[in-house]
């Protein structure tokens, strides 16, 4: 067997794979807040919270209204990104004319509280939710055993993940919201309706995280820290990508996650470290991010 | 002159003496502190109930009755040593807690350990695990109760080895915790005549188990020991299951699993897991009359052996500090070793030189969904291990306090 650096080629590609399938969850969770902060310049803390919500709803859906996992991918996201708009209609909005910071503290704040909430409730070990039926088992690769399931977050991710660049690069609506960042007096003077497009596209950055969320419920335990062991992550993702680029946010969750995987084969210890190396060195090279402009 | 010089020495010898009287307890209260996670991966396993455990001691020992003035603070160390040291130089420096109890995770354990031994307080620890705080780090000031990783290791590991688990790979947190875990397991397995293929350490806490998991896999190695615990042991399970592990005929061993894991897991998923346990809510009468009563002080969650521990070392301890006259760290910690413990949960039992607790452990099988016939009926008990086989040997922990 052919192999490289003393690993085997097919556990190689195995472990390319894997990291591929993380990097969808932080693909699909550093573009929500990409899209948040580059259209409302909110940083959005609260998308781990967001995230475990959507899990949590799922969950909540198939034991007390005995609905199942397909709806739940279409429904918690509806929900999560209802509270969402909500929370930004009546606290958020408050904010946009101060720094950062604000934003930043508020949803952290949140964030804590959402956590507290569930974890008072459903206490830290988690709560179990099942691969939907269609979706169990997996197929032999050859060089490894793919759960059908995990294929499936591969494929969602890469679609969700290209079709909100392409609606926000490439559309007129996503031409609006661009300009409406850049200047929104002169959008709304051609008769557009800002304030209620921002809080829209809050409540859409907030359903992408409930939706990984919902995917991240079959694999992960459904628990209230479930994304605050994630954002940390996510944010060090979306800083290396360039804070607020869409397409940034995509391929370095993908690429991360790929070298995360390497990692993890070659120097386990140093897998839960390695991306915030790779964020101090982008930092000190290229302070915007790698797919960042400076503004 | 000589009757005078006599009745000097008589005065000053009752002058400290009745110094002695008045400091017996210090400020005249017995401070507890209950240090655990409060809100992370092992919140469930300790946290809150490990509270409500120790006020069922203070209230089952009838404190108040005694004219005993007790009091529990409780604090959340989050898993890190640096905070849980913060808080417990705090404790006993300014808030004059007595004695800390519980203190899962067992880098925050070890660094307590020494703060307390430095400061003369008392260390009675019910949910870390390493088995170092009676072995090379063991000190006189410290008690360790429930469990420790050379009992899951002697239990679970000697189990599996001997109906034919032979060849491991191990999944280890990379912690103080995780390392103890795989050295006692290792060295239970290579003495039983089995062998180790490989082993990966995962940072914690984790969240995806896969790429691990994967080697697991590639090694061919029939059993996957999990070295870790709570969610890492849950997440790691759920995932096994996922890439087809257990169905590639490898089989599972989850070192340390608590009655939480199984209730999170489901018995769909757990089912057929084997571990080793030193307390189920199910094992007799009084544990279970003691059960019910912690369930309803607790919003209906069932107790783990951590939470029972605590409870049952509250009671010692306070038992302890009564026959002692005294709440100095050393002495209650010497009074505890000496008084043979006996309490509804554990029975009856004592502690050794080293600080540690002996008592018997339970080899457990998780049922069949069929099986389970009310809420949190989880567990059938295999074999039970006597509390003289339970535990590590007093000769060969390397505790420097055992005279060999």
């Amino acid at each position: 067997m052919t192999e490289i650096f003393g690993i085997p080629t097919q556990a190689l590609f195995g472990q390319l794979l894997i990291g591929l399938i993380n990097g969808s969850f932080y693909a699909l969770l550093s573009l929500g807040l990409a899209v948040i902060f580059g259209l409302l310049n909110i940083i959005n803390f609260a998308h781990g919270a967001q995230y475990m919500m959507g899990a949590f709803v799922a969950y909540l859906l198939l034991n007390k209204l005995g609905i199942g996992y397909w709806w739940a991918l279409l429904l918690a996201p509806v929900i999560v990104g209802a509270s969402g708009v909500v929370i930004e209609r009546l606290m958020l909005s408050k904010l946009y004319k101060l720094d950062h910071l604000y934003g930043l503290l508020l949803t952290f704040g949140l964030a804590l509280i959402i956590q507290g909430l569930f974890r008072n409730e459903y206490g830290s070990s988690g709560q179990p939710y099942a691969i939907p039926q269609q979706l169990v088992g997996g197929q032999n690769l050859g060089f490894m055993f793919l759960p059908n399931y995990r294929g499936w977050i591969i494929a969602i991710s890469v679609v969700v993940c290209l079709a909100t660049w392409f609606v926000i690069e490439r559309t007129k609506l996503g031409s609006y919201l661009r300009a409406a960042t850049e200047n929104p007096q002169l959008v709304q003077a051609f008769g557009i309706n800002v304030p209620r497009m921002i809080t829209l596209t809050y409540g859409f950055g907030v359903a992408l995280a409930a939706l990984a969320g919902v995917m991240a419920a079959p694999v992960y335990q459904v628990s209230p820290q479930m994304g605050a062991d994630l954002i940390i992550v996510v944010f060090a993702v979306v800083v290396i990508g360039g804070m607020g680029s869409i397409m940034g946010a995509i391929v370095t969750g993908f690429g991360l996650g790929l070298i995360e995987g390497l990692t993890k084969v070659f120097y386990p210890e140093a897998s839960s470290t390695v991306i915030f190396v790779i964020m101090a060195i982008v930092l000190l090279l290229k302070p915007a991010g790698l797919f960042g402009t400076e503004k | 002159m000589k009757f005078k010089l006599n009745s000097l020495c008589a005065a000053a010898v009752m002058a400290t003496a009745a110094a002695a009287a008045s400091a017996q307890v210090s400020d005249g209260v017995i401070k507890i502190g209950v240090m655990n996670d409060m809100s992370g991966l092992y919140a469930d396993v300790s946290g809150p109930g490990a509270v409500v455990a120790a006020k069922m001691a203070v209230e089952d020992f009838g404190a108040a009755a005694k004219g005993m003035k007790v009091e529990i603070v409780s604090a959340d160390h989050q898993n890190k040593p640096d905070v849980g040291s913060t808080l417990a130089r705090q404790w006993y420096d300014v808030d004059k807690v007595d004695a800390i109890f519980d203190v899962p995770t067992s880098s925050v354990a070890l660094a307590i350990n020494q703060i307390t031994k430095d400061k003369g307080k008392a260390f009675i620890n019910s949910g870390a695990a390493t088995s170092d705080l009676t072995g090379k780090a063991c000190s006189p000031n410290t008690v360790h109760w429930t469990y420790d990783t050379w009992m899951l290791a002697n239990g679970t590991g000697t189990a599996i080895v001997k109906t034919g688990g032979d060849t491991w790979f191990f999944l280890t947190a990379d912690y103080a915790f995780g390392h103890a875990l795989e050295r006692d397991t290792e060295s239970a397995v290579t003495k039983n005549g089995g062998k180790v293929l490989g082993k990966v350490r995962h940072p914690f806490p984790g969240q995806d188990f896969s790429s691990f998991l994967l080697q697991a896999q590639a090694s061919k190695a029939k059993v996957v020991a999990l070295a870790n615990a709570g969610g890492d042991t849950i997440n790691s399970i759920k995932q096994a299951a996922e890439f087809g592990i257990t169905k590639g005929g490898q089989n599972l061993a989850g070192m340390l699993m608590f009655i939480t894991d199984v209730h999170s897991l489901g018995l769909n998923t757990a089912q057929g897991l084997i571990f080793t346990t030193t307390f189920y809510w199910d094992l007799n009468d009084q544990t279970r009359a003691w059960s019910k009563r912690f369930t309803a002080a607790s919003g209906g969650k069932f107790p783990t052996m951590v939470q029972a521990g605590v409870y049952a070392s509250v009671l010692h301890y306070l038992k302890a500090v009564e026959a002692a006259k005294t709440d100095d760290g050393a002495k209650v910690v010497a009074k505890m070793k000496e008084l043979p413990t006996d309490d509804p949960l554990f029975g009856k039992g004592s502690i050794r030189a080293d600080g540690r607790k002996l008592h018997p452990a339970y080899l457990v099988e998780v049922k069949k969904p069929a099986e389970s016939k009310g809420p949190y009926d989880y567990l059938k008990v295999r074999a039970t291990i006597p509390a003289d086989q339970a535990f590590r040997p007093l000769d060969q922990g390397d505790c420097p306090l055992v005279k060999k």
